[in-house]
């Protein structure tokens, strides 16, 4: 039954209206803040400042752009961020992958035991303080690469949706015809099981590295030193401390100094979040297929 | 007789089974270990909790102190301020917050245009991907009494610049309204994957009953959305006493403290900051168990309607 908009009733059309205008509304709303947000970057400060700003650029200008490129910190940042992104999500996929996969297997004995423990950690966990005395002083986890992707090498979440993947999508059968030719169980998950998992491992790198750039919490904590500090860490002092000690050129008044760094926090705010937005597309295709089969029955 | 000899039978097979499969334990190994030192391991210091730690003996060598922090936070005179902010937010948050994904996703199930669905679903995504300090530098910068936008408008229809940051009776509006704008979206993925799921047919049965479509948004699509919401609302009472660390303390400053310090934050700067170990301990394990609690019975209270975690 095809619904046909010149048959339906006058209750179902007004249904239809409202939801419409409902989720336009909400689209708008959600739209706006981001456009102003990248409007402002391409803007006179001091447009902004005078509320002149409403949607489109005001006396467009790169300005805040080159303040944020002259700043070495940002660079440092950026480039610290990009490496705790690859070496984590990597880590993290190769880990999760292992142990999905393990826990996948029926013949895996005590695997419902090892599944068990791994969802205790959801709901109960050792707390801030012994967890961070642990990681500090038994596991050297500090100060160092590994204090920032150790500690989140496996998400719980994305272990049950992996298994959950593996058993739903993927003919069991198939694994049983490599074993009777002779595949261990490496190879099956290289050869057979991997290859079939693409989309899921999209997912699951789009949300490991999404997790990795935007975290600041483990570098708030573990991290002392601050040339190790990630791009979050940094972007923190300019948009939430208003730290001034970044800005380039101390010679000027402090007037110039207010609006100059009111106009860095929105190109910062772009060039941070930019490579996140654009993953999503990206992975859109395979976000559908993947995740939302796991998680429904999972 | 039968249950022994299965038993008999497994433990023999036990030691084969892992033989000839050794290297589906060898995958399994480090997850195992992960999940024992970053996980499990940290629960053995929650010991000092009842201790009085000092780093020169370390964990297990501290000497006993038995319920003393405990007593000390409970007559805290920050202690009902910590529990009201705490909760406040939480219940806040479950209230206003919660619901918006489900509406979401029943407005956008009943969207047929496909360029329609798409783009709303797009945009309503797009702020998850910003992180917590960008979400907190766009709030105050949007909010700023001087510069800000919203107060440029308010000075627009002549009012008075309100210091949005610093009022201590905004601070929870602000935490929960940034929240649904930046997770609504991407909260309604689950939602919306439920309903794509739903049998057809139902759908055909209503009409042809002359069921309009508000009747069967009530009828059809909100009783298929129940069992994966209430598994959502269970872990949402499970975090209750820890309401998000990360952006209450990006949030915080010293004129909004008085609504805005939490537990977790207490926490932080007890333990982390002021290196009273054991004391910030204490509090944290407090924490802990009333969320496992909390989980165990809205868990059980869930199990009676028939839908659970367990």
């Amino acid at each position: 039954m095809e619904y046909n908009p010149k048959t339906a009733s006058a209750g179902d059309r007004l249904f239809d209206i409202a939801v419409y205008a409902i989720l336009t509304m909400a689209a708008l709303a959600t739209l706006y803040p981001l456009l102003y947000i990248l409007s402002a970057s391409f803007s006179d400060p001091m447009a902004i400042v005078k509320g002149k700003l409403w949607l489109w650029p005001q006396r467009v200008t790169l300005d805040s752009y080159r303040e944020v490129f002259g700043n070495a910190d940002i660079w440092t940042g950026y480039r610290n961020s990009l490496i705790y992104l690859v070496v984590g999500t990597t880590i993290n996929i190769v880990m999760t992958t292992m142990g999905a996969y393990a826990l996948s297997r029926k013949d895996l004995v005590g695997r419902h035991a090892l599944s068990l423990i791994f969802t205790f950690t959801l709901i109960f966990n050792g707390g801030l303080v012994p967890t961070y005395l642990t990681y500090k002083n038994m596991l050297g986890l500090y100060d160092n690469l590994w204090a920032m992707v150790i500690p989140s090498a496996v998400s719980v979440w994305n272990l049950i949706v992996m298994r959950t993947y593996f058993q739903t999508s993927i003919p069991y059968e198939l694994q049983e015809a490599a074993f009777i030719d002779g595949c261990s169980n490496i190879r099956t998950l290289t050869r057979i099981v991997l290859p079939l998992s693409m989309p899921i491992i999209a997912v699951m790198t789009m949300y490991y590295g999404v997790a990795h750039w935007n975290s600041y919490f483990t570098a708030l904590i573990y991290l002392h030193d601050g040339w190790r500090q990630p791009l979050q860490m940094v972007i923190r002092n300019i948009l939430i401390q208003e730290d001034m000690s970044a800005m380039t050129g101390s010679g000027q008044s402090l007037m110039d100094q207010m609006l100059k760094a009111e106009g860095m926090k929105y190109a910062v705010i772009v060039v941070s979040s930019l490579p996140m937005l654009l993953m999503y597309p990206l992975v859109q295709k395979h976000f559908v297929k993947g995740v939302m089969m796991g998680a429904v029955k999972g | 007789m039968a249950s022994g000899t299965k038993g008999g039978a497994a433990r023999a097979l036990l030691p084969r089974s892992i033989r000839k499969n050794w290297d589906l334990y060898l995958l399994v190994l480090p997850v195992v270990l992960y999940f024992l030192l970053l996980k499990y391991l940290p629960m053995y210091g929650i010991q000092i909790a009842f201790k009085d730690f000092s780093a020169a003996k370390g964990i297990w060598g501290s000497p006993w102190a038995g319920f003393k922090h405990f007593e000390r936070f409970f007559d805290n005179y920050q202690f009902w301020t910590l529990i009201k902010n705490t909760l406040g937010i939480s219940i806040f948050q479950i209230l206003v917050a919660f619901p918006m994904p489900i509406l979401f996703a029943l407005l956008v199930n009943e969207v047929r245009g496909k360029w329609f669905k798409k783009s709303v679903q797009s945009i309503a995504f797009m702020p998850h991907f910003l992180s917590t300090v960008v979400l907190v530098g766009i709030v105050m910068a949007f909010l700023s009494p001087t510069t800000g936008l919203v107060n440029n408008v308010i000075k627009l229809f002549g009012g008075d610049p309100i210091y949005f940051m610093t009022e201590p009776s905004l601070f929870k509006s602000i935490f929960v309204f940034s929240d649904i704008w930046q997770n609504m979206g991407f909260s309604s993925v689950l939602y919306i994957a439920v309903l794509a799921g739903i049998d057809k047919s139902l759908y055909e049965a209503a009409m042809i009953d002359g069921a309009g479509k508000m009747k069967r948004l009530i009828h059809i699509a909100v009783p298929s959305l129940v069992p994966t919401a209430v598994i959502m609302l269970i872990f949402q009472f499970g975090s209750i006493m820890d309401v998000g660390f990360e952006k209450i303390f990006l949030m915080q400053n010293d004129l909004n403290r008085s609504s805005s310090s939490v537990i977790s934050t207490y926490v932080y700067e007890m333990g982390l900051l002021g290196s009273q170990f054991s004391f910030s301990a204490a509090v944290g394990l407090f924490n802990s168990v009333i969320n496992f609690a909390l989980i165990m019975i809205v868990n059980q209270v869930a199990r009676r309607s028939g839908t659970s975690l367990w």
